[in-house]
């Protein structure tokens, strides 16, 4: 049996072109060029090395969005990736994380059911436009599997019956040994995305389209209406001015020279 | 008729953008300053694919389409004209006519490595007395039994340095002027075949270029590509879809310019704004970019008729002569709008100045294009 790999990528606005409407505060999407969200590039590639190294491994790369959504799709094949399924519904506009991971449970299990058992997900940490980090992890409950995040490296052993997984969090980082199946959520740390092969680009790709009907989910289920967070308004922060750092050999040290700066400037 | 591209053709633009962006810009000036073959961007283009994009995927390349192909040279020489032209004189002057004119058994012997770029290609035409008077050929070819042997020397090769196979043309009747000449595939290792030091030069500085020397130089006699006598319709058809490359790498390098100086006019301040509000050089500006459409249109052009088996050679040499043209223009100006700063080597267009010369030149200088454009009216 092959060893299913199932990618989960979301395009994004390219973060270095997005601006913040200052008069409406939501995101300026009008003319930025979607692309495939870093660490989901992260994700793939891990993949893609797992496939690199052993044999009968496919990989397919499940994404939710508009119809142009499909660009990270034809981008993911054109790395290496073997399947492309888009999820596209009117009706999932402006769907929160919960019914992201539900909608993408929904679609994987559909997937498995017609393929095969699936023995791996891979997932970035977060979308750099919704920076929520959730979908990763509500999707290894949906699936029931063990969940690893935050990995900034990953070993499959050679049965691909366990991985083990730095994770990289704060200050620290932790070993993780799990079996396969279960969903790893990936960092920029974790490895060096991979350029696509022109040989890829020329070939026919196999890239299918889901409805909510075609994965049996209820209209009112799903998108604003089946969500129960909503977001009320985004605006930009606003920059503070100066700022400066306590310096000192010694944690004594610098506390005591936070306290002449804070004397000198007449705040205590 | 339609411009639009189509999503291959996009996806190759916006890969080959960032790829250039990230890994050959950076390096870019340095290279020109140590006049360095950049090796490790060979072996990363070789490793997706683009060393081989137009040769067909039963010989190991990527089956891409001539635009795509073209477009990747273009957007290479945005950022840095030398590696543009080593991908180009690779797929054009010497895969392409192995593949077109070899034999079945020289294509499997050659292509894959090549179109993966594990094996690099030069083409072997200019000898010290024979530039575009290519019946002037010194360099000969005798058949001895199973052997061709080889005596001459070449010079202004590209690519030559680190190249592993070569397309080599040589006289092997000289008494039939270009007719006595034929193509032969020499090998790296070949005894008798001496890889000169690399000639320094104006422009595309880390460029390889270099003399080749045949001292008795024994090659298999299956290595003759095309029959004996062809070589010259060989070199003459192999040139014009190379033209097409060079006039993408020209395109290149004044695209490259012209949004460099843009950024400078619009972010240097002098009398109380920007400079883009002096209409002297906005206007100036309209021109060049219309130049460089105008190139694009040529160019296009060309691809279109080459792409549908149609005779091109006319279109290839007025793309070439027409954007080379324009990207020494454009170039030219551009290191003129930024005055000290355009002049100065902290900043990337004075080389692209000096890399644009070179388009006029080589693969046949503009005059060449205008004969072969003038022979076809005459």
């Amino acid at each position: 049996m092959a060893f299913n790999i199932i990618v989960c990528a979301k395009q994004v606005p390219d973060s270095d072109l997005v601006r913040i409407d200052p008069k409406t505060g939501s995101i300026i999407r009008k003319g930025v060029p979607g692309v495939l969200n870093a660490d989901d590039a992260n994700a793939l590639e891990e993949a893609l090395k797992i496939k690199d190294k052993h044999d009968d491994v496919y990989i397919t790369v499940v994404t939710m969005g508009p119809p142009q959504a499909e660009e990270v799709l034809f981008e993911a094949i054109a790395k290496g990736a073997d399947e492309g399924i888009l999820i596209n519904d009117i009706a999932l506009a402006s769907s929160d994380t919960f019914v992201t991971s539900t909608v993408l449970k929904t679609a994987i299990e559909k997937w498995a059911a017609d393929n095969g058992e699936i023995s791996l997900v891979f997932a970035g940490r977060e979308a750099t436009d919704g920076d929520t980090a959730q979908v990763g992890p509500q999707l290894a409950e949906r699936l029931d599997i063990p969940q690893v995040t935050y990995a900034s490296s990953f070993e499959i052993s050679e049965d691909m019956k366990t991985v083990t997984i730095s994770r990289k969090l704060e200050g620290y980082h932790e070993e993780v040994e799990v079996n396969t199946p279960c969903l790893v959520t990936a960092i920029k740390d974790l490895n060096q995305p991979r350029y696509p092969h022109m040989h890829n680009v020329f070939a026919p790709m196999k890239i299918t389209s889901w409805n909510i009907e075609d994965l049996g989910l209820d209209a009112d289920s799903v998108g604003l209406a089946g969500s129960p967070s909503v977001v009320i308004s985004s605006f930009p922060l606003k920059k503070g001015k100066g700022g400066m750092f306590v310096e000192g050999e010694s944690g004594a040290e610098q506390a005591a020279n936070l306290l002449a700066a804070l004397k000198d400037k007449r705040i205590i | 008729m339609n411009f639009e591209l189509n999503k291959q053709q996009e996806f190759v633009v916006k890969t080959i953008r960032k790829f250039a962006e990230n890994e050959v810009k950076p390096i870019a000036a340095e290279i020109d300053e140590n006049h360095r073959f950049p090796h490790e961007t060979v072996e990363k283009m070789g490793k997706m694919g683009l060393m081989g994009l137009p040769v067909p995927r039963e010989y190991g390349g990527a089956g891409g389409d001539l635009l795509s192909y073209y477009l990747a040279i273009e957007e290479l020489g945005k950022v840095c004209a030398t590696t543009a032209v080593i991908c180009s004189a690779h797929i054009s002057l010497v895969t392409w006519p192995i593949f077109h004119f070899g034999t079945e058994q020289q294509r499997r012997k050659y292509i894959p490595d090549m179109a993966a770029g594990r094996k690099l290609g030069a083409f072997a035409l200019t000898e010290p007395n024979a530039g575009t008077d290519s019946a002037k050929q010194e360099t000969k070819a005798v058949l001895d039994g199973d052997e061709y042997v080889l005596n001459g020397i070449k010079t202004l090769i590209t690519n030559g340095g680190p190249a592993d196979v070569f397309l080599v043309f040589a006289m092997t009747d000289k008494s039939k002027k270009n007719k006595g000449i034929s193509a032969f595939i020499v090998e790296r290792e070949d005894e008798g075949f001496f890889i000169g030091e690399n000639q320094r030069k104006m422009g595309i500085c880390a460029s390889s270029t270099v003399n080749l020397t045949f001292k008795n130089c024994r090659i298999p006699k299956d290595r003759l590509v095309g029959k004996e006598g062809q070589g010259f319709k060989i070199a003459m058809q192999t040139l014009d879809g190379g033209r097409i490359g060079i006039a993408a790498q020209a395109l290149g390098i004044a695209e490259g310019a012209f949004e460099e100086a843009l950024t400078y006019l619009k972010t240097r301040k002098q009398f109380g704004g920007p400079l883009t509000r002096m209409q002297a050089l906005t206007f100036e500006m309209a021109e060049l970019k219309t130049e460089i459409e105008a190139s694009r249109g040529l160019i296009y052009h060309a691809i279109d008729l080459k792409q549908r088996g149609l005779p091109y050679s006319e279109f290839a040499s007025m793309c070439k002569l027409h954007t080379a043209e324009t990207a020494m223009r454009v170039t030219t100006r551009c290191v003129q709008f930024m005055a000290g700063y355009g002049f100065s080597k902290d900043y990337p267009v004075e080389r692209m100045m000096r890399d644009a010369k070179v388009t006029e030149i080589y693969e046949g200088t503009s005059e060449v294009q205008k004969l072969v454009i003038s022979s076809k009216f005459i």
